[in-house]
């Protein structure tokens, strides 16, 4: 038997499903877009020492607020250098890492937390779908800025503590989307037949329910990354997030801040590259959704 | 629909309570209050006198029940900060958000229902892809860095605006955008889609068939429909927006509940924190229950949930 597949065969089945989201995704502009956006910068964050021209934290006091190579200044800083003689291009590229970090971790931590309790309340119901629907509601009636902030403030500002705080109180849409997910795959019939046949309730979650629910956790998986990265820097403009003298594009913006009537790149520079980042995020959590769900495929 | 409505309300208590514990332990987050208020150079009997003076060393849940019952007489103590009452300071800043809010709000109802019709009325057209684009880009436009942009652009280049304070109307120009364009996609979004439903449904058909006119058919047929979750949404974004004027205050100085937030939180003020996060959270959940119950008695069909 030759492994080739038989092209009368292949053309009764028709393309495969995997061939067909294959196809989707690569129909849909806003998918290839993000996806490539996200993927450029995730390897500019991974070789930032190779790519990164000058060392991120070394001060020049001698060459504070060089303006970028379009406004008069030279290839030796390419995006000029900040108040403290800082190469900004550095610190961008070096940028890039601390700002996918946090999305990335947060949006796992969160992930977790969300996940779990929404497939519990999803498949138990009763008692359990009662206490996590209440915890949803409690967790969406906190302001998630200010008590990020509070929270903040008392430990102490730092790269650790802003991820395990976002991580922490942003897992109400995972909680959301999977309890709902899971209470739609649940009615199906392979979950009542593997409920029959005497599979254990974990076997039933891991290996029926969430492969069904997986495309609808990677889609919000991608969103709230974007939503941790845009509170990152929130909280970093305010302050009160990732701590000088790392190089956050929040901070970054929140000290260009003072010399933006002279200087406003130093502002715009770090914001249009965390509005890019946030929006090709968007874009592929968006592609992903349309090409992955039944209703978007038309 | 009174049992609906007594259900919802014994939740949004339960809710507030639950909050407004959580909002009191972040007290005791930092380990020892007490400590942490008399600072670094404190010596053991000045923290000592503190914890005694503000009552710190009773049980937990003795200190809470007292908080609370005070809270609900309008009494959040004495902030460590300004030397006045919490209430008093809040109650000071509070019109401005709150104005800031309702503009906001405003603003993105005014741009949001009608660019979804819009966009819902030729779906692809330029329109469609205009609304798109504004959504797709408000949803990831970092708030504070929109607005510096806006007192660069608005405020310096131009001199149209001033840059930040709250005395007159123009002040709150800026902010309003900022903080609209925040909650505008979702409303924009929900309209479209709510409007692209309805204008297939069989009711839209017949009321074609009799010979309403278009404007009579998307007006006061469509949009009449289509209007409802958007109001509900509108609600809840109004709650969040609340909570979110702290990023919006800071960039623009204006002096509200947001900007005393910051205030409070950089000086370590907590009994000024606390009390904010519990008023931000009871509007977040006043505004949700008005908005399910007003949903309910729209459609009847909500009031089983």
């Amino acid at each position: 038997m030759s492994n080739a597949p038989d092209p009368l065969l292949q053309e009764i089945q028709g393309p495969s499903p995997r061939q067909m989201l294959k196809t989707r995704a690569l129909g849909h502009k806003g998918l290839l877009f993000g996806m490539a956006v996200v993927g450029l910068l995730v390897l500019v964050a991974i070789l930032a020492p190779v790519l990164a021209p000058h060392d991120p934290y070394a001060q020049s006091l001698m060459n504070r607020m060089v303006p970028p190579v379009f406004m008069g200044g030279t290839w030796e800083h390419p995006l000029g250098t900040d108040h403290l003689g800082r190469d900004y291009l550095s610190r961008l590229i070096y940028g890039a890492r601390v700002s996918l970090l946090i999305g990335a971790v947060a949006a796992l931590i969160s992930g977790v937390i969300g996940t779990a309790m929404g497939v519990a309340a999803g498949y138990f119901g009763g008692k359990v779908d009662a206490v996590v629907t209440f915890l949803i509601n409690v967790r969406l009636a906190m302001p998630v800025v200010l008590v990020a902030l509070a929270v903040v403030a008392i430990l102490g500002g730092s790269l650790t503590v802003v991820i395990c705080v976002l991580g922490l109180l942003l897992w109400d849409r995972f909680a959301v989307v999977m309890r709902a997910s899971t209470l739609q795959v649940s009615r199906r019939d392979y979950v009542a037949a593997a409920q029959v046949i005497g599979a254990s309730t974990p076997r039933i979650l891991l290996t029926e329910i969430m492969p069904n629910i997986f495309n609808n956790l990677i889609v919000v998986i991608t969103l709230e990354m974007a939503h941790a990265i845009l509170l990152e820097a929130a909280l970093s403009f305010l302050g009160l997030g990732v701590q000088p003298p790392t190089p956050s594009w929040g901070l970054m913006v929140s000290e260009g801040k003072n010399m933006m009537l002279f200087e406003p790149w130093l502002v715009l520079i770090p914001g249009a590259v965390l509005f890019v980042l946030v929006l090709a995020i968007n874009l592929m959590g968006d592609g992903l959704r349309d090409v992955t769900s039944p209703e978007g495929r038309s | 629909m009174l049992t609906f409505i007594l259900k919802r309300l014994g939740l949004a208590v339960l809710v507030a309570i639950t909050v407004s514990f959580i909002s009191f332990s972040l007290l005791f987050l930092s380990g020892d209050p007490a400590a942490a208020l008399a600072g670094e150079t404190a010596s053991g009997e000045d923290i000592e006198a503190i914890r005694r003076l503000y009552g710190f060393d009773r049980p937990m849940l003795v200190q809470y029940g007292e908080w609370l019952f005070s809270a609900l007489r309008g009494d959040f103590g004495e902030s460590y900060y300004f030397k006045l009452p919490v209430a008093s300071l809040i109650a000071d800043r509070l019109q401005v958000t709150m104005l800031l809010g309702l503009c906001g709000i405003l603003f993105a109802l005014l741009t949001a229902v009608p660019l979804g019709v819009a966009a819902a009325i030729r779906p692809n057209s330029i329109i469609d892809r205009l609304a798109l684009f504004l959504s797709v880009a408000g949803q990831a436009m970092p708030s504070f860095w929109f607005g510096l942009i806006l007192i660069v652009v608005l405020a310096i280049q131009l001199g149209w605006l001033p840059p930040s304070g709250a005395s007159t109307w123009r002040h709150f120009v800026m902010p309003t955008i900022v903080l609209g364009y925040y909650a505008m996609p979702a409303i924009m979004r929900l309209t479209r889609a709510g409007m692209l439903d309805v204008l297939e449904s069989d009711f839209i058909r017949t009321a074609r068939a009799k010979g309403a006119g278009e404007t009579r058919v998307l007006f006061k047929h469509a949009l009449r429909n289509a209007i409802i979750p958007v109001v509900s949404l509108a609600a809840v974004q109004m709650g969040f927006m609340l909570g979110g004027s702290i990023v919006v205050e800071s960039v623009f100085a204006l002096h509200g509940a947001g900007f005393l937030a910051w205030e409070s939180i950089a000086r370590n003020d907590l009994p000024t924190v606390q009390a904010l996060i519990l008023v931000f959270s009871m509007f977040y959940i006043i505004f949700t229950f008005l908005a399910d119950v007003l949903n309910a008695w729209l459609d009847p069909r909500m009031r089983s949930a």
